[in-house]
């Protein structure tokens, strides 16, 4: 599960850009399966938090209104290059996945 | 360390093999802030009112052109909308972002630090043409935006 998590993190000036991206279906629950006719089961990302060397800067609640692999950027001051940055995330199956990049 | 490093992703994959190792995971590495609760009653609203209120526990907004939304005029998969909201209200504390055809409005909450920028950007999806919303929380207060968006399914142009 490790790799679901993709992680571009750059300081520039003092402020550092957070690009990810998460593969993850993002089901809604409403979408059926063509062939069956039956409900496609919701599976999607339900919070989503990013730190800064273990101190959070941004946390996410989402529904499955997000988009299938989502992508997330954000932005914060106060980094500085070789910083560590965490994203994880849990979905609404309780699975979870996190991953570690240093900012360059 | 490398070998230490490959123990621990070693011992992470075997730990994330049984469900109660993905319990246990999700405990350790989500701390507080994934334990709190999702706001199930604002993501399960049926309109934009009722998402705020369950959100920020109002649903009062105040106009506001200085957030700016970043989305196509038209968009030709509405699977995947890049959207960016950028505001330089100052004291930001949540974006929420609302997509007012959509469902359930409600498509994302994010809560942001003091030094985090109120820049934040996402794909979302959209069930048919509406209003993209941006909902910013502000020293207490709610401030909205909204941008059409037009969504062409299937589409050549429209």
């Amino acid at each position: 599960m490790a790799k679901s998590i993709k992680i571009r993190a750059k300081e520039k000036k003092g402020v550092v850009t957070v690009k990810c991206l998460i593969s993850h279906p993002m089901e809604t629950g409403l979408r059926k399966n063509k062939k069956t006719g039956k409900l496609i089961p919701a599976h999607f990302i339900q919070d989503v938090v990013a730190k800064h060397n273990d101190k959070e800067v941004l946390t996410a609640q989402w529904s499955g209104g997000v988009s299938k692999n989502p992508y997330l950027a954000f932005k914060f001051s106060g980094g500085s290059k070789g910083d560590t940055i965490t994203i994880a995330w849990t979905d609404n199956k309780g699975q979870s996945d996190s991953k570690s990049a240093k900012i360059k | 360390m490398n070998t230490d490093m490959k123990r621990r992703v070693f011992l992470k994959g075997s730990l994330a093999a049984g469900t109660v190792g993905v319990a246990v995971s999700a405990g350790l590495l989500a701390p507080q802030a994934v334990l709190a609760a999702w706001p199930e009653k604002a993501f399960q609203a049926k309109n934009a009112q009722d998402a705020l209120s369950g959100a920020f526990g109002s649903g009062q907004t105040e106009a506001s052109d200085k957030i700016k939304i970043k989305a196509p005029d038209i968009a030709e998969n509405g699977a995947v909308v890049p959207v960016t909201v950028k505001t330089d209200i100052p004291g930001v504390e949540s974006i929420a972002i609302l997509a007012s055809a959509n469902n359930s409005p409600l498509v994302a909450l994010f809560n942001l630090s003091r030094n985090t920028k109120a820049d934040v950007s996402t794909r979302i999806k959209m069930g048919k043409t509406g209003d993209v919303v941006a909902v910013v929380k502000a020293g207490g207060k709610l401030y909205a935006n909204r941008k059409g968006v037009k969504v062409t399914v299937g589409g050549c142009g429209g």
